[in-house]
């Protein structure tokens, strides 16, 4: 619900950086969005269509690359992706784990004309 | 000619800047504050103006209150003695450090000790939004069920203390407090945690003490 906000964001980020390379037109956007980021794709293509309107952005295309979360097992160090249920290591069944993927929410870069 | 800039910034950037700004007004009036989150019907509002009752005096408070629309938070607050001031996001799902910069200027900081900043009702959006706070606290209550850790684990993560509220349902619903505690841990470990009844005052003085200690300690 708040992909306003972080869209505004990253029309920004992308206007500043592509003004200061003096480009014409913003084509391309990577972004790079963790699972567990709470980022609707949709939400954010669905509000860029409207806001970049009559900026250098306009029509630039959204590339998201999807990060999966990932949980690292403290114990027996076993990496996976945790089940909506329990956050237990599926290898050694341990309940000291640690999140290291998924958090993402990256703006990687922009190709501009 | 195509070219490609490598730019690799947090999205969230603008917003952690200002939270920063926040902060230094903050800490410059020597206000504490705390961002409040939880979902709708947690207890928000009724918790802060018991916190109020139980500090007693020992601090001087004021409350931000965030809501979608009315100022109906406000009011209460009002009523029982706080300087307060309404921030209706209009349509938001959040609130963000900008919204915050423009209440702070609108409360006496020079006269308040700490600052309760009642976030929207909501488990999702607010955890991506700092607002320049010292603590985030997280008021989970028992009715919502004991599956909310692994269902909203972003909100979990962001918080320095959890309130567990209205303990005194406890024995009329379904609430496994071991797979609720083992899911928090998972995300947060070591969290400091209150079990609390805001209606009936069950466990408030250890949460008051606490934050007394975090204000002036």
């Amino acid at each position: 619900m708040h992909e306003l906000a972080v869209t505004q964001s990253i029309l920004d980020i992308s206007l500043r950086h592509a003004q200061k390379a003096n480009a014409r037109q913003i084509v391309m956007i990577h972004l790079v969005i963790g699972k567990l980021s709470s980022i609707v794709d949709d939400s954010v293509q669905f509000y860029w269509d409207t806001i970049a309107q009559g900026t250098i952005a306009e029509g630039a295309i959204l590339q998201f690359e999807r990060i999966a979360a990932e949980m690292t097992c403290l114990n027996c160090g076993f990496i996976f992706e945790p089940s909506d249920v329990t956050f237990a290591c599926p290898n050694c069944m341990s309940h000291t784990v640690k999140i290291t993927k998924g958090d993402e929410m990256r703006l990687e870069s922009i190709e501009i004309d | 000619m195509r070219e490609k800039i490598s730019i690799i910034e947090n999205i969230m950037s603008a917003n952690d800047r200002l939270a920063e700004e926040n902060r230094i007004l903050l800490d410059q009036a020597g206000v504490f504050a705390i961002n409040i989150m939880a979902s709708p019907g947690a207890g928000k509002t009724m918790f802060i103006l018991k916190t109020l009752e139980a500090l007693d005096g020992r601090l001087r408070m004021g409350v931000i209150e965030g809501d979608i629309a009315t100022s109906i938070d406000t009011e209460k607050a009002i009523a029982a003695g706080m300087p307060a001031v309404q921030i209706n996001t209009g349509g938001d799902c959040h609130l963000d450090a900008v919204m915050v910069s423009n209440a702070l200027k609108a409360l006496p900081l020079n006269e308040l000790d700490v600052v309760i900043i009642e976030n929207v009702g909501n488990l999702v959006c607010p955890a991506s939004f700092a607002l320049g706070t010292h603590i985030n606290v997280l008021i989970a209550s028992i009715p919502e069920g004991d599956d909310k850790p692994y269902k909203y684990p972003g909100i979990y993560r962001g918080i320095q203390a959890l309130v567990i509220n209205k303990i005194d349902l406890l024995p009329y619903v379904q609430f496994k407090m071991d797979y609720f505690s083992e899911g928090v841990n998972i995300l947060n470990p070591g969290l400091v945690t209150f079990p609390v009844s805001a209606m009936t005052g069950e466990g408030m003085h250890n949460w008051v003490n606490w934050l007394v200690n975090q204000v002036k300690g």
